[in-house]
Formats: C-alpha cells, structure tokens, sequence
C-alpha cells in the first residue's frame, strides 16, 4: 500500500511521487527546437491556398457580391460567399466558455445581408498561389449601403441608436421586449435590501469606469486546412482549443452529420479562449469541395487576427458599494454594461458572478446588460468578462478601505467568503483558499518590505473564477515493456500533456517517464469538451487518475488469475504487485499480462467538484509625473492552486495571465476612427507588453486542496488575469494621488488625470 | 504582395537609370525594413525593386582626420554602432542608430532609409538635424547636395526627384565643446514607433558654463521635423545656469504642431515636446562636459 502521511489540514493524504514534481515537458523539445508542426505548417499534395475578403466598412447592407471578374481569372479554383452557405440554422450550442447562437456564428464567417464590423468575412477564395488568391480578392466587387455604425455600449443603448439586427428584442431574465434593441439581454442577481444596506453604511463610494476592447495576443494566428474527399469525407487540420468543438460547429454550420468530419489537432501557439468558435475550418471546407476535392490551407494575417477574430468585450461600469466604520460591507450594486461586439454573447454573466465573489455581503444587487455593437463578434479571454468588472470593484474597495484607513489587506479579510458562504448568484462555495492567500500576502518578503522613493505606490487587489468541469475521455494502452501510451483529446495549450501523464503515473504507481501521451483526433478519442475554463488539468485529470485506477485493477484480476489467487489478496507497492511470496515491479506485470491479451481501458469522466480559484496580487509601480509612464517596479501573485501537479507550469500560468493583465491594464485598447475603422491593426500599434516592459513576476502557491478531485487540483489558468488592473490603478493612486476609472491605463490618460489634479494646461 | 522584377546594381548610374526607366514602379531596396512591410501589407507597390547593397560607393563609411563623417547610403544602424568612434564622436546620433528597432533590424536598416521613408517619427531625423548633416543625391544630370531640414517635405514625400537617390550622407566637423542626445517617448520599452523625440546639440565656451550655439530638433510632432529657432535664438551666448528649463521647454512646446492619433493625443505630444527637449538638453550638456556616459540606453555590443 501507497504511504501515508499527514496533510497540514489533519487529513490523512497519501505521500504523492509524481505529482508535485517539475518534470520536461514531452512536447517540449520539438517546440524549443521548432520541430514542433502547428496549423500553418501542414502541407499536402496538391494543396491550394485560401484568402479571405473582408469588409472595409464597420456597418453596411450588402447591396451586391459580384465575383464573376474574380471567377474568371486563371489558376483561381474556388470562390464562395454566404450564398454557400446553408441555410442558418437557429439553435444555442454550448461551446464550454459560453454559449453560442449558430445563427449568429453562421452569420459571422460570411456576411448575409449587412457587414457588422471592420473585418466582417464576405467571401473566400482558393487559388493555386497566394499572389492569384490576392488577386481575385481585389476582383470582388461588392456594392455596399453604408450605415452609420455604433461603436460603444452607450452609443448602442440610446433610444435613436441605428439597431444592428432588426428582430433582435432584449431578453430581461426570459421575457422579451416587444420592440427591438441593441441590448440582447439583461440579468439580475439579487439579496436582502439594498436601501437599507446603504442607509447602514458609513461610507459609500459610487464610481462609473470604462473598458476597452483587447485581444487575446496568441502568437499564432488562425489557421486551418480541410480536405473534403470525393466520398464525402471531410478532414479538418486546425489550430485549435476543441476539437469536437470544431467538428460540431462546422457540422452545425454546414448541415453535415458529424460521422463525416474528423477533427485533427495542431500544435496550438496560444489560444487564451480565443481559438474555440470557428473562423476559417467551414470556408476551408466549402472551399476544398467547390475547387474539386482538393486540400486547401487558410492562414491568417495578424491584422486579420486582430480586426477578425473575437477579442473581449469593452465595458460601462458602476459600481456603488457601502461600508460600516468597522470596514464590513453592508450594501453593494453593480451595473455592467458589456459591449459583445456584433453578436449577442458577450461575457456579462460571468462578470456579474465574478463582481463580488469575494465579499461576505447581505445586500447585493448586479444587473448586468449585453450590448451588441459594430466591433468584431467578442470571444472568450481567459476568465471572460472578469478583469473588466474586477478592475471597477477593486478600485472601489481600495477606496473604501482608505477612507476607513484600513490596510487593503486586512479591509479583504474582513469581508473575505469562506466556505458556505455565497456567490452573487447565491451558489455557495465549497472549499476554498481564498483567506489563505491574503495571510500569505501578508507574511511575504514583499508586502513586508517599505517602498521607499518618489512617485512610487504599492496596490493590492484579488480576484474569484468559478472554473469549469465539463466532460473528459482518455484511453490508455499497457505496453509489455511497463510503459503506457495515453491517448487524450484535451488540446494542451498550458503544458497539459505533462500534467495529465503525471497524475496517470501517480495513479499507476510508476515513473512520469513511462507515460507517453498523445493527443488524438475526434475519431480516436471519445468526446471531450474544450480546453478552456481551467478544467483541462482537473478534468481530463480525474480521467488520468480514474484510467490508472481501471488499468491497476484489471491487470491485478489478470494476474490473480494467472497466481490462482484472489484478487483481494494482490497488494501494490512502488508500482508492483505482490501476493504472499510472490512480487513483480510494474514491467515484469506488464509483460505478463499483456501475453495473456493486448490490455486497452478507456475513461469517460464529468466531475462536478471542480474547486473555486482565487488570486492575490501586489504590484509596486514607479509613475513619472513628466510622461505618465508607469513602470512596474515589483509584483507578487499569491493563489490557490488546490494542489500544484507541475509547479513550474503553474508560475507560469500565474505569470502569463498577470502578463496578460499587466498589458490590458496599462497599454493595449483597439482604437477606431469615426467611421468604425481599427486603426491599430497590428502587433506595432496594438501595444501588448514585451519583455522588456514587464519585471521578474514572483509567485506564491498555496494549497489548499480541492476536496473534488483525488490529487486536490484546482484549475489555475484563468484566474491570475483577473487582478492586475485593479491592482495597478490602485498602486497608481498610491503613488500619485489620482484614481484612473479607465482602461487602459496608458501614459496620454494618466498625464491627463494629473493634469486635471494640479491644475496644469498644457 | 506581387511578383517584381529584382534588379540586383552594382553603381549609382545603373540604379538612377533604372529609376528613370521604371517610372513610378521602381523602388529602391536598402536594407528594406520599410519597404518589405509595405509591399507585403499592400501598402506600396512595385514592378521593379533596385536593390542598391551591392554599389560599392554606397557602403564607404569615413571618418575624415579632420573631423565630420561620410555614411554611405547602405551603411547599416549596426555598422555605425560597432564603429570606434561613433558613439563618441556624435553620441545624439549613436542615440538613434541605436534606438530603431532590434539588433537584427539595426543589421539591415540604414540612416539614408530611415530619411527616405521621411515617416514623422523617423529616430534619426531629428538628430542628424541638429547635427547640421548634408545629403548627397545623384540623379540622371549629376550630383547635388541638400542639407537633411527641408529634405522631408510631407509625411512620406521627401524633395527627391523620381529618378534620384541618396549616396551619402555627411556630417560635417563638429566643435570640442559639442555634446549632443536624441531621446524619444514611447509607451513600451522596446517595439515601439516615438509618440515624440527630441533631439538637442551644444557647443559650449571652453569652461562648459556658455552655450555657444544650440540646435533643437523635434521629431513625431508634426508632419516633418520641426527645428526650435527660437531656442537657438535665445541661448546663443547665454549662460547656461541664465535660462530656466521651464522657459525652454515652454518654447519647444510652443514650436510642436501635434495631431492626436492611434499613437498617442495632441496635448500629450506638446507636453512631451517640453519635457523630452529639456532631458535631452540636460543630457547634452553634460555629454559636452564629458561628464556622463555617452549614451542613456545602455549597450548591447
């Protein structure tokens, strides 16, 4: 039997030998010596290459599509356009990090009737080379109706606002308007008294801020083969989060039972929620058939990336919060207004859980609005809709607790939830490490150490995602030589692969090295939901820990038969199986059983504990009150990982989602012209961090395990992203004295907040 | 991006005479970080691309003994960079050479492409302004020499001729006494076009505590390189310690013409203009007095 030892709560765990360790990743080699094939890098004989046309204008009726010109050029073997689409079927599929209308999503890959945003697909080609697909895109002509288009959420709410979609009519909790509106729908969550709770408070702040639109940043833009085979067979090459996701889009969107789609997975550069909804994999489909059976690539520009695909949402926000002298909240109200960009689906709902899932409060009330406007239909980002509305509130709090003078820590362990305690949507938490995290903030070398020095402050701030479970299936085959190949359909996009083969070694009882997993295509593996919603490692983990179990048992009956003794009787230890005097390690079983018969199990898991995640970040930043730069300085990431199964893969998801953070927080907006044009359409313009922007980012695991899962997982990828803005607007406050309600936080806003407080004209 | 014709030259008469046959099809290829992104983008195109690497005259670089320097058209930002000398001898221009772009760009780009591509924001405009540096152009009737103001005209559109181009550009012998730094502002550390850049050169008096002459130019505040006139006017001969930097960064202020767009806003830029001429002055007089490293940005050598 496995060892025991005492876990700091009291429990009793079993002592791990294989999780918790930091092992090379198995794809890792390939990918740092660029061996490693992503969705651009597949070729095939006679492949054409795709382009697509897109549109100049932000809002239009399409008058006409004339695309005889481009039809008639030589070497031009496919052109095709919403007419080649089938009808849109009007159905809600649930794609894991939010729902999605096919109507909408058919609508979103060729335009029908009007262009919705600069950008907005209207037709595709396939030519034998890319200087002739670009030529026969500039032979399109398309005949345009401008409309005047309605770039925020507050353009898009005013009662003479042009609509976007004539029938749509706002859903307010199930019942719908009897006039149409840009507002697709409203939800309210709602406890105690709100009056009453702020005619209690001593304080109260009440604060309006505003968003803007950013992107995910994956380096690798869209990409996507199809080859559709004369019998009727479709195989699909894409870079992607979900490859049944895939497979039921294009299946839903083109009217194909999914037995003829098989979904293969690329190596994936970065995904962050972005790469779920389909964008190229239906037109490289059409386009495959109409040019006769032959393979065709489609690969993004970045400026189509930016301009094309889902970024997340902007935002109007209110926030109105009330506190007792003591610091404990007694009322608090949200108003979030998010802009879902062309179509409904914005992640409202999950920014009204996230807003105040922190806080302990009697009184609540979020009313949260999802606004369609002219900008690119928004997609997930790493904890949709939860660094918007975080940002809002934890100024606020930060506020409070100032006004109380209350130290930003303690203000959050007064009101901090603790197990049993309710979300905004009154679900209650399970086991969480929230106040754990804020007391090792506390303690740590950094929070204890003054700042010292001009312009600078120092802002703390937390942040709460709900994570996912979702559905898993993964198969395992024993090899005689002891080793196990472990067929997964989870894409890896954080280092998965590495995580899910420890916890099938762990569960084995052998070494990392003897998992070699691999990730299958949609007819190798059983269905799987997407990698998304920090599930990946907690989810299709369970599967690995559940595949151990199942493979141990079953070569255990095998070998109590080949013992003739009772399986009861066969303990295991350091992997092997022993009865009475008899002992064999895990190879010497493996061999054995497997010349009884070839040895396969197969695991369809969907566990529902999947743990709560919580950050706690702290950032110094230096201000010069000359330019309005701000410079990070120093930052802290405390959280709850559950348990850590990689601990090096964890850092670096708290650090890439305070990257991320850091970026969205100080620099990176979409900007547009009057006319509803993206202006800043590139990796230049679009201002994410490099390297040199961002300090070494220090991080500080606690485990507090997550009673749902057998190793105590929880997810930890999204929730790190949640915190920065917050965190720096209030260390920005600290260092200067104003309080920025905007974002992103860049050197022209902060020079124009401290203009205004000194006065100053420039 | 569409097919071109690659025209490979090896002398300034090939390549001029190509450009007057070409017409408005022909572009001149450098070290082409301007112009491959725009061809790719779509945002130019060509039918016939002169690629000018090979011209021997243009890869002279020369520091003459009696002061000054000849940069050849296809002389590199990273050539320049590696020269004994350079930094030393003209530290705001080693400012800006070093500044555009990575190590690997600074290995293709040149100064001549930078000021051809005459882009507002152009790092090395302002300093080779304040540096007083000539061009040398040829063209189908011979030779002409321009100084670098007034060489932009209008965002992207340069005085040159159709059929002419640039050979060289020289600096002419500058004073003991002189110190000179660019500086610019942008939002991220690196990757990153100026949102405003200033570039300052002093001669001081053999004590250091005089300005002799003073020229400021401004870059990325409007649509080409703005000099500070009234700068140079107001503390020629002045003493150092006499003009406050509040009164000179008001009249680097007063000089910007901004426009606010994807890259940053009007007020921020005129502010900018005051503060970024200010550092870069401060910086210059102290290079002047040799008493500070030459360079604020550190080296990658």
């Amino acid at each position: 039997m496995p060892s025991l030892s005492a876990s700091p709560d009291g429990s009793v765990a079993p002592a791990l030998r294989v999780v918790g360790t930091r092992p090379v990743r198995p794809d890792g080699i390939d990918k740092v010596t660029g061996r490693a094939l992503y969705g651009a890098d597949i070729t095939l004989p006679g492949l054409l290459t795709g382009r697509v046309l897109r549109s100049p204008l932000a809002h239009a009726r399409i008058v006409r599509v004339d695309t005889s010109a481009a039809r008639a050029l030589p070497g031009l073997k496919a052109v095709v356009t919403a007419a080649d689409l089938p009808p849109a079927p009007d159905r809600i599929e649930d794609l894991g990090e939010g729902a999605i209308d096919l109507r909408y999503l058919s609508d979103n890959l060729l335009a029908r009737e009007k262009v919705l945003y600069h950008g907005h697909a209207i037709a595709a080609v396939a030519a034998s080379t890319p200087e002739i697909a670009e030529q026969a895109l500039a032979l399109i002509r398309v005949e345009f109706e401008p409309l005047p288009p309605v770039m925020t959420a507050s353009a898009a709410m005013k009662p003479d606002a042009p609509l976007l979609h004539a029938g749509l009519k706002t859903d307010r909790m199930g019942q719908r308007d009897a006039a149409p509106s840009n507002v697709a729908s409203q939800l309210r969550h709602e406890r105690g008294n709100l009056d009453d709770g702020f005619r209690r408070a001593a304080v109260v702040i009440d604060r309006r801020f505003r968003t803007e639109t950013v992107h995910q940043g994956y380096i690798e833009p869209q990409a996507s083969t199809a080859h559709v085979q004369a019998d009727g067979q479709i195989t699909i090459w894409t870079s992607t989060q979900g490859t049944f996701a895939v497979r039921s889009q294009v299946a839903e969107v083109l009217g194909l039972p999914v037995s003829r789609i098989k979904v293969v997975p690329t190596e994936i550069g970065g995904g962050f929620g972005g790469k779920i909804s389909v964008y190229l994999e239906p037109l490289a489909v059409l386009l495959s058939r109409h040019a006769g059976f032959v393979p065709v690539r489609l690969v993004m520009s970045r400026t189509e990336v930016l301009t094309s695909t889902g970024p997340t949402s902007g935002s109007d926000l209110r926030i109105r919060i009330g506190a007792d002298t003591s610091g404990k909240l007694v009322a608090m109200q949200a108003e979030l207004y998010y802009e879902a960009g062309a179509y409904p689906g914005s992640p409202v709902g999950a920014a009204a859980v996230v807003s105040f899932a922190p806080y302990v409060c009697e009184a609540m009330r979020v009313d949260g609005y999802d606004v369609v406007v002219n900008r690119p239909r928004a997609s997930a980002y790493r904890a949709p809709g939860g660094t918007n509305v975080a940002f809002a509130v934890e100024s606020v709090i930060d506020e409070l607790a100032e006004s109380l003078d209350l130290d930003p820590i303690e203000m959050r362990l007064i009101n901090a939830v603790r197990e049993g305690d309710r979300r905004p949507d009154n679900l209650p938490l399970a086991r969480i490490g929230y106040v754990e995290c804020l007391q090792a903030l506390r303690q740590s070398e950094h929070y204890r150490t003054p700042l010292t020095g001009r312009h600078r402050g120092r802002g703390v701030a937390c942040g709460y995602w709900g994570n996912w479970g979702g559905q898993s299936s993964a198969t395992a085959i024993l090899n005689p030589d002891g080793s196990v190949s472990f067929n997964v359909a989870s894409t890896d996009i954080g280092g998965s692969r590495a995580s899910l083969a420890m916890q099938l070694a762990e569960s084995l009882g052998i070494d990392y090295a003897q998992v070699k997993p691999r990730i299958g295509d949609t007819d190798s593996v059983s269905y799987n939901d997407v990698t998304g919603g920090s599930r990946t490692t907690f989810a299709t983990g369970w599967a690995a820990y559940d595949l151990g179990q199942k493979l141990a048992a079953e070569m255990t009956a095998r070998l109590a038969q080949r013992w003739e003794v009772a399986p009861e009787s066969i303990l295991r230890a350091g992997g092997g199986f022993a009865s009475g005097d008899r002992r064999v390690d895990f190879a010497e079983a493996s061999k054995l059983v497997c010349e009884d018969a070839p040895l396969m199990v197969s695991t369809t898991v969907h566990p529902k504990g999947y743990g709560a995640a919580f950050s706690v970040q702290c950032a110094d930043v230096e201000v010069d009150p000359d330019t309005g730069k701000v410079t990070v300085l120093r930052y802290t990431i405390v959280q709850d990982a559950g348990k850590a199964v990689h601990p090096s893969y964890v850092e670096g998801q708290m650090q890439g989602g305070v990257a991320q953070g850091i970026g969205w927080a100080l620099n990176e907006e979409y900007v547009y012209n009057e006319k509803g044009e993206l202006l800043n359409g590139s990796l230049l313009d679009y201002r994410m961090p490099t390297a040199c922007d961002l300090p070494m980012i220090d991080t500080i695991i606690v485990e507090v395990p997550n009673p749902g899962h057998p190793y105590g997982v929880r997810g930890v990828g999204e929730v790190n992203i949640i915190p920065p803005a917050g965190t720096l607007a209030n260390a920005i406050h600290r260092a200067t004295g104003v309080r920025l309600t905007a974002l992103p936080m860049s050197p022209p806003r902060v020079l124009a907040a401290l203009w205004e407080k000194s006065g100053y004209r420039p | 991006m569409q097919a071109f014709d690659y025209h490979p030259v090896t002398s300034v008469s090939e390549a001029v005479a190509l450009l007057a046959q070409g017409a408005s099809g022909a572009c001149l290829l450098n070290g082409g970080t301007d112009l491959l992104a725009q061809l790719k983008e779509g945002r130019r195109t060509a039918n016939h691309v002169v690629d000018l690497k090979r011209i021997p005259e243009l890869a002279e670089f020369r520091l003459p003994p009696e002061g000054g320097a000849w940069v050849g058209a296809a002389v590199t930002c990273r050539t320049l960079s590696r020269q004994a000398g350079w930094r030393n001898r003209f530290p705001g221009l080693h400012d800006a050479t070093h500044l555009i772009g990575g190590v690997q760009i600074q290995g293709r780009a040149t100064v001549a492409g930078n000021l051809c591509n005459a882009s507002p924001a152009a790092d090395s405009v302002p300093a080779l302004v304040v540096h007083g540096a000539r061009v040398h152009l040829a063209g189908p009737a011979g030779r002409r020499i321009v100084p670098v103001a007034g060489f932009c005209i209008a965002p992207g559109r340069t005085i040159l001729a159709r059929d002419e181009m640039v050979v060289a550009i020289e600096i002419p012998p500058l004073p003991a006494e002189f110190g000179a730094a660019y500086l610019r502002f942008t939002p991220r550390n690196e990757m990153d076009i100026a949102v405003a850049g200033a570039a300052v050169a002093v001669d001081l008096d053999g004590e250091g505590s005089h300005y002799r002459s003073v020229r400021v130019a401004l870059g990325a505040v409007g649509p080409t390189v703005i000099e500070v006139e009234r700068i140079t006017a107001r503390l020629a001969g002045r003493p150092v310690a006499e003009v406050s930097f509040d009164e000179i960064a008001a009249l680097a202020r007063a000089a910007a013409r901004p426009i606010t767009d994807m890259r940053g806003t009007s007020a921020q830029r005129q502010h900018l203009a005051g503060v970024l001429t200010v550092r870069a002055l401060r910086l210059a007089i102290s290079r002047a007095r040799r008493t500070q490293a030459a360079s604020p940005t550190g080296d990658y050598l």
